[in-house]
């Protein structure tokens, strides 16, 4: 086994980190404090070319591997989650499942603008009642001479608000149930299309999290992506990446957690020494760096797996480590950042420590993505099926 | 207008510096180690020449194999060709005897121009630019902190005390660099460059490969007899105490006085 990262890999890895340091960490205070989005984010993500590492060249991408795109999430995540969250909504969950599942006339309209930064991506699946529940979506798309007529609502959309291109998934044939579903590229200003409002987060803020309304919104028949009534397996196939990626954000504010938390107790002093030679502040951080190890290695696990697999889905090793990888990644964030709150005591509390923030940021990957509850109902799944299959056969 | 940049693999600005037991050395066993900040700002003019000019950059390091990841850094920036010397001869070796090195590479490739930084954050000898323009006999235009060229001659600034001086020297020229990360604000690795960073050009060569002799560039004349850490400052007193102003700016005189004895 080899635990190396490729020369490649780590340049990316620390090129991301110095950027991340020197452009925004100066305005991450604003960010939160406003749920401001830089509007020259994705410019600035374009210059040093990490908004097409998972595509390939002739896109403008950088035909890299998951692992790549998981270290970029990572590294900025420790600097600023929400807007290595809207880079990963729009890189990996809009772009990259076009790059995966389109034809070549789509792939070459709308990839390049995406990959250069001159066009913001989203992608919409969630609906008001329709979240865990993916399947039972309600956004209805019904051919009508040379277009789809798309109507229904999509919510907690990454980048939604702000978006010109939206991977939108709607019913062309609701009486199929799940095999009914299909994929469209919808732009902003095809008729029908409007934003109902942004939503207002207590974390991952400046990332602008909308709700999207189709109106009977025209969209052309040569927009939609993959074949009819096979929406599902775009869904599916792009989900186990979208997992992965995102849980290096997760990997990220464990390890920025840790960071603090090692800062400060080093610092602080209380009843004489340092607060690091008391026995319950060092089980503490001997947990929180044995965990927050233990999830970076499942989740490079995982995006190494996604490197070398033709596919993901159901029934795919893939599948399960994808699950595991977030599910594991996003309870250790959140538990990191829980301890990390508790050394630093009433001012882990306070909106002027950094801790807090992280806190709050750290939620969202256990919700978002599929919820904890949902990854571990996909594993336990995956991990029985074969059993029972051989039960059944008995 | 091609371009040599001489590049310094120095232990990362924040990395905690312990001293060996010998006293003399550093322990460098954990160390991260960086482009020294002063020649990545030449890394940048050179990309600015190039872009200007055309002609290619190629990097020269002196060291171990573990430059070659620094030198990859400056090719993903970039640069368009590595030369690394990795001679066992030049361990324990002085200034002197890495420019004879470096000196003898900038001859085989012949550059219109020489870029360094000034210093290096590591030992500060300020020695690497001054003496390979010394070895080759060209002009040397020390600490600058802006660059022009016409091709033909080289122009730069530097700040002096109360104000800032232009020189202008004919080419082939050295030109060492000051300033800081805010005046040069080098580029970042962009991803494709890291990609294509790989599949360019690196050599490493021997002092032979060079026509160096090795007992001469290896043995030192500079030696370094110890190294010490700052004395350590005592904490800072405060004073507090629920005085009022008065009460505190009496307090700050008595013991500006009486303890540190400075009025």
């Amino acid at each position: 086994m080899d635990f190396q990262l490729s020369d490649e890999q780590r340049m990316i890895k620390e090129t991301v980190y110095k950027w991340s340091v020197n452009e925004l960490a100066p305005i991450q205070e604003k960010i939160d404090a406003e749920d401001w989005f830089p509007p020259d984010f994705f410019r600035k993500c374009a210059e040093i070319g990490i908004l097409g590492i998972t595509m390939g060249e002739q896109y403008g991408g950088l035909d890299g591997d998951v692992l790549m795109q998981t270290l970029a999430i990572e590294e900025m995540s420790r600097i600023c989650p929400a807007l290595a969250m809207s880079y990963g909504a729009h890189s990996n969950l809009c772009a990259n499942n076009i790059h995966k599942n389109a034809n070549e006339a789509l792939k070459k309209k709308y990839l390049p603008p995406l990959i250069a930064g001159e066009k913001i991506g989203a992608l919409g699946l969630t609906e008001p009642n329709a979240g865990s529940d993916a399947m039972s979506l309600r956004t209805r798309a019904v051919k009508r001479k040379d277009k789809y007529i798309l109507t229904g609502t999509k919510m907690f959309i990454t980048n939604g608000p702000m978006a010109d291109t939206i991977l939108v998934y709607a019913k062309t044939a609701p009486e199929k149930g799940a095999k009914g579903i299909s994929a469209f590229i919808v732009e902003k200003d095809f008729p029908g299309y409007s934003v109902a409002r942004k939503l207002n987060k207590c974390g991952m803020r400046g990332s602008p999290t909308g709700e999207l309304i189709f109106e009977e919104c025209e969209v052309p028949q040569e927009n939609l992506v993959g074949e009819e009534n096979n929406g599902v397996n775009v869904m599916t196939s792009g989900l186990d990446i979208e997992r992965i990626v995102l849980a290096g954000g997760s990997v990220g504010m464990a390890r920025q957690a840790l960071d603090y938390s090692i800062r400060y107790s080093v610092e602080r002093e209380q009843f004489g020494q340092a607060i690091a030679k008391f026995e319950m502040i060092q089980q503490k951080l001997a947990d929180m760096f044995a965990r927050t190890e233990a999830a970076r290695l499942l989740v490079y696990r995982a995006a190494d797996a996604a490197r070398k697999a033709s596919r993901g889905g159901k029934g795919t090793e893939l599948t399960r480590l994808a699950a595991a990888a977030i599910l594991f990644a996003a309870e250790t964030a959140t538990w990191v950042c829980d301890q990390a709150i508790q050394i630093h005591g009433g001012y882990g509390y306070c909106l002027e420590f950094p801790v807090q923030k992280l806190w709050r940021d750290a939620k969202l990957y256990e919700i978002g993505a599929g919820t904890s509850e949902i990854r571990r109902m996909i594993i336990a799944r995956e991990i029985t099926a074969e059993a029972f299959a051989r039960k059944n056969a008995r | 207008m091609n371009v040599a940049v001489l590049l310094k693999q120095t232990p990362d600005t924040e990395s905690v510096i312990r001293i060996a037991s010998d006293g003399k050395s550093v322990v460098t066993d954990d160390l991260k180690w960086v482009v020294n900040p002063y020649d990545e700002f030449a890394v940048e003019a050179a990309l600015r020449l190039k872009e200007k000019h055309g002609g290619s950059v190629t990097v020269i390091s002196c060291g171990p194999q573990r430059v070659v990841e620094s030198i990859r850094t400056a090719l993903a920036m970039g640069a368009d060709t590595g030369v690394l010397i990795d001679d066992p001869a030049l361990e324990g070796s002085d200034s002197l005897g890495v420019a004879m090195a470096l000196a003898a590479a900038v001859k085989e490739i012949n550059p219109d121009v020489v870029l360094c930084g000034s210093r290096a954050v590591d030992y500060d000898m300020a020695q690497r630019g001054p003496m390979v323009a010394e070895l080759l006999g060209w002009p040397h235009l020390a600490m600058a902190v802006s660059m022009e060229s016409d091709g033909k001659t080289v122009t730069i600034d530097r700040p002096i005390e109360g104000g800032k001086v232009v020189l202008e020297s004919s080419l082939p020229a050295v030109v060492t660099f000051g300033g800081s990360h805010a005046v040069w604000n080098p580029r970042y690795a962009s991803l494709p460059g890291i990609m294509k960073a790989k599949k360019k050009p690196l050599a490493v060569k021997k002092l032979a490969d060079l026509g160096v002799d090795g007992s001469q560039a290896g043995t030192a004349r500079v030696t370094m007899t110890s190294l010490e850490m700052p004395v350590a400052r005592a904490a800072g007193k405060v004073i507090d105490g629920g005085l009022d102003t008065a009460g505190k700016a009496t307090e700050l005189v008595r013991a500006l006085h009486e303890e540190a004895k400075v009025i």
